[in-house]
């Protein structure tokens, strides 16, 4: 599914990552740690198609409107509300039956009743749940996470280890995070960015 | 019909952030209204019909860069333009949606601006307005690209005239020429032709703008 050797990426003279490499079969669950600055990020971005690597192979075995990609930020309107953000996207990702698919995304993560209320409104971690909405939308074969955790709090968090752990097995799976033990049971291969 | 869709939804998304934020068409009416007076009382009353035309072509061409330095701006936020890039449809259908929101605001700001050139110095014959609104859709098309790239840049603020302003000139020489000259079709033709080669040229490279 994913297979990198030797991958790099630079930004003009600075060299982000460097030597990477990575393998993650059909159904794994690889989990990426590192301190900040490591090039965590980057590699989400490359592992997504958001970005090219400057040097080495990689090789993403999933079509673009197959991937969920979480990101730091939430890759959400702020002036629209949950359900117009998502139905944007249902769209854009030509989902049938987006609606009931909306909806009960939007029960799962215990955010139907502020559905009509513009994201600029949110919390953070109501803002972080919509963005796992989003991610999850289209039913991606490949999820690309970045900080899923960030700003949840215990019942959001506890959510999202329910969710993780039903796509375990079934979805490929790339999580970057700093708090590696949470998905530990999870994990089939782990890569630690120095 | 799938394009026309994803570019109508993008376009809706565009105008539905606009209705709610307020952010750029409220500037976009009070520049152009408020330039057109400054220059209403600027302008010595011998100056000639042409120094207007021309102050009205410099105040749409300003409104239209006020409008396009925000057009991006709801995507900045949160990163929305990552997501808009990630998903599978055409990319060229977020410039195209861009450009017709964009068009929609500089249309709607010149509702307001039009009737109070003529109020303050020179009526508009037809030919004259169909440069105006020619002139609209080639600003909008490759402004969208070019605030696109501005956008990506953290000096966009400054990036975005020069870029915009050198390729509006030609615009200006039409839309100008229209309202002046006894020929004014020809200038209308020489806008048709540009419109269609930067709105063509726009299409094809705003992948190359939002992708490394």
């Amino acid at each position: 599914m994913i297979r990198g050797r030797g991958v790099e990426k630079r930004y003009g003279r600075k060299r982000v990552l460097h030597g990477i490499d990575i393998s993650v079969p059909r159904g794994g669950f690889a989990v990426v740690t590192g301190p900040n600055g490591s090039g965590k990020t980057t590699l989400l971005r490359l592992l997504a198609g958001l970005a090219l690597p400057t040097r080495g192979d990689l090789l993403v075995d999933a079509d673009r409107a197959r991937i969920g990609y979480l990101a730091h930020e939430p890759l959400v309107y702020r002036e629209l509300t949950a359900v117009e953000n998502l139905d944007l996207y249902g769209r854009l990702y030509r989902i049938p039956e987006r609606r009931e698919r909306i909806g009960m995304l939007l029960e799962r993560f215990s955010l139907w009743d502020a559905r009509a209320e513009r994201v600029a409104t949110y919390s953070r971690g109501m803002t972080q749940r919509l963005a796992l909405c989003r991610t999850l939308l289209h039913e991606p074969d490949l999820l690309v996470l970045d900080e899923p955790y960030s700003a949840l709090d215990e019942d959001g968090a506890a959510l999202l280890d329910r969710e993780l752990e039903a796509l375990a097995g079934h979805q490929t799976v790339v999580v970057a995070t700093h708090d590696a033990e949470r998905v530990a049971a999870l994990q089939s291969s782990r890569l630690a960015l120095a | 019909m799938t394009y026309v869709a994803d570019v109508l939804a993008l376009t809706r998304k565009d105008l539905r952030v606009e209705l709610r934020g307020r952010d750029t068409l409220p500037a976009m009416l009070l520049f152009v209204l408020s330039t057109l007076v400054v220059f209403h009382f600027a302008i010595p009353d011998d100056a000639g019909d042409n120094a207007a035309y021309g102050l009205l072509w410099v105040a749409i061409v300003f409104t239209a860069l006020l409008g396009l330095a925000r057009a991006w701006v709801p995507e900045q936020e949160h990163g929305v333009l990552d997501g808009l890039v990630l998903a599978p449809c055409d990319r060229s259908a977020i410039w195209l949606g861009k450009t017709l929101a964009t068009l929609v605001f500089l249309l709607a700001a010149q509702a307001v601006a039009l009737p109070a050139f003529v109020l303050f110095f020179e009526p508009l014959d037809a030919t004259a307005i169909a440069g105006v609104l020619l002139a609209d859709i080639g600003i909008c098309a490759v402004g969208s690209l070019l605030s696109a790239m501005a956008a990506a840049s953290r000096a966009r603020e400054l990036l975005l005239p020069l870029l915009v302003l050198p390729l509006s000139i030609p615009l200006i020489v039409g839309g100008v020429g229209a309202a002046v000259s006894a020929e004014g079709e020809r200038f209308l033709l020489f806008l048709v032709l540009y419109d269609a080669v930067f709105a063509v040229l726009s299409w094809a490279s705003f992948e190359y703008v939002v992708t490394e």
